[in-house]
């Protein structure tokens, strides 16, 4: 296997774009990201969206994205793994140049989720748990993570405060991200207040309905050295799954997919979670944060909420988590997400992350989650 | 929109709560699987679903998919049922701000909602508290 690089990145400015279509919207990033990496061929196209049929009435994504990019009949692959689909995206791509299949890819992700209504986007999401036996009974996506969040506070005393602090720290980093969705500053009080969405989660608990794409460019490091541009390296890339419906883990409060996960590419990068300089992690609801930060190994179980609260995972704390807004704020066009995680670690590890920057950071991980965890996808990354 | 055919498929478990237990390990599934996950065996016998269990966590729903809008808010729970297996399910008969983790609840077959306005009439398992 060869040593891998990403060399380049591109994301629009996320939001409810109505005036662009799917293939605009993924085609602005994706020359963004090749512009940027200074390439003037790409020999394979990865994409990762999780349901461009119930919301747009568009499958065969591979092929036509290949076809908007204008570079020639390069295989184009579709990949699915419902919201970790811009994760798993990102890996197909590290393996083909890993592997040496391949030596220019880009791995991208895209989602757009306005063309359908509030209840069409909420169906096709719930899509992504077990639609007989979950679904059926009227459950939610924030309803599954509700559930998770009171066993939360029932096994470890999580408080509503600890989860809404999640939510005001991710805004306060999305304030600082010209990208991000929502813009603004929450406060946690308002976020308690928020109108209830699937008790104890309110609408300010949960990130939003989004259309984004982001893209990045992999290449051998030997290639990323020639070409003499900054690069970050790819050390260690993992991806397990966990059973689909909820009901059916060993336990409703921590993320066991995460667990294993991490400690797969802890093990690919010789290094513990101690060393992280900072995360990106899959913050789709407020509790969800707080449960992977506990997978990761970076708090105990139990210690995630009153870690947030405390202000150790602020940009400036000790590790700070998702320095680009998150899902919460940045928002979250779900094909998309796992991408621009990268883009941010890469932002931060090669010093442009501007005024969200952390000081002198030397690992990154990302961490991108499908489902109420049934997918997980970690990649961990090293300054060059 | 829910075919009949698909609805009909699921017929045995939501109508008769018909689950597979492993004929090698005792592991019981529900919805019945081809491969036990626990020792491989792909024998089963049938049996039926413990009919009472207590709650081990829940929501109330307050803003609901498509299908289940008139319903809201309603609670959604995870049975921990006496056999041990858990299912996801509604909570109803029940006052939502007096629910609790660890509550004993009793399995009821009940109607869950209409596919539209012409559509298949859904049946199924919903959970009430008992005293």
């Amino acid at each position: 296997m060869r040593d891998v690089a990403v060399i380049g990145v591109g994301m629009n400015h996320w939001g409810e774009l109505w005036e662009k279509s799917l293939r605009n919207l993924w085609t602005e990033a994706a020359l963004e990201a090749v512009e940027h990496a200074g390439v003037d061929r790409v020999d394979a196209m990865t994409v990762g969206c999780m349901s461009s049929g119930l919301f747009v009435g568009q499958e065969h994504l591979g092929a036509m994205l290949a076809d908007q990019l204008g570079m020639g009949p390069i295989p184009g692959t579709r990949v699915e793994s419902a919201c970790a689909s811009g994760g798993l995206a990102f890996r197909q791509a590290y393996l083909a140049v890993a592997s040496g299949v391949s030596d220019i890819v880009l791995a991208t992700g895209v989602e757009k989720m306005t063309d359908v209504d509030g209840g069409a986007a909420t169906y096709a999401l719930s899509a992504a748990a077990d639609q007989e036996y979950e679904g059926y009974h009227g459950i939610t996506f924030p309803g599954l993570y509700a559930m998770m969040a009171r066993a939360h506070m029932k096994a470890f005393g999580t408080t509503r405060r600890q989860l809404a602090c999640v939510a005001a720290k991710n805004h306060d980093n999305g304030l600082l991200n010209p990208l991000a969705q929502y813009q603004m500053k929450v406060t946690p009080e308002g976020v308690m207040a928020s109108v209830p969405v699937a008790d104890p989660l309110g609408v300010l608990d949960c990130s939003p309905i989004t259309d984004g794409a982001a893209a990045v460019v992999l290449v051998p490091v030997e290639l990323a050295k020639k070409m003499g541009r900054p690069y970050i390296r790819v050390a260690a890339s993992a991806q397990t799954t966990d059973t689909l419906a909820l009901h059916d883990r060993e336990e409703l409060h921590s993320l066991a997919g995460t667990a294993k996960a991490a400690a797969m590419a802890y093990k690919e990068a010789g290094i513990g979670p101690k060393d992280l300089s900072f995360a990106e992690v899959h913050d789709c609801f407020t509790i969800a944060e707080i449960m992977v930060t506990e997978g990761l190994g970076l708090f105990e179980k139990g210690k995630g909420g009153p870690a947030a609260e405390a202000g150790v995972t602020a940009l400036g704390g000790k590790i700070p988590i998702n320095t680009s807004g998150g899902l919460k704020s940045k928002g979250h066009p779900v094909g998309a997400t796992g991408i621009a995680q990268v883009r941010e670690v890469f932002l931060q590890l090669t010093g442009q992350a501007d005024k969200r920057q952390v000081k002198n950071p030397r690992w990154g991980l990302t961490q991108n989650m499908g489902g109420t965890g049934a997918s997980t996808l970690i990649h961990i990354f090293e300054r060059a | 929109m829910l075919g009949p055919a698909r609805y009909w498929r699921e017929v045995p478990q939501r109508y008769r709560y018909e689950a597979a237990k492993c004929a090698k390990c005792g592991k019981v599934f529900f919805p019945p699987r081809l491969v036990c996950n626990k020792c491989h065996s792909k024998e089963f016998t049938q049996t039926t679903l413990a009919q009472t269990g207590s709650i081990e966590t829940f929501t109330v729903i307050r803003v609901a998919p498509t299908g289940f809008g008139d319903e809201a808010p309603y609670a959604v729970g995870i049975i921990k049922l006496d056999d041990g297996v858990r299912i996801t399910a509604q909570i109803t008969d029940c006052e939502l701000d007096k629910l609790d983790i660890g509550q004993k609840v009793r399995l009821e077959f009940r109607r869950l909602g209409k596919e539209g306005e012409s559509g298949i009439l859904r049946y199924g398992y919903k959970f009430v508290p008992v005293a």
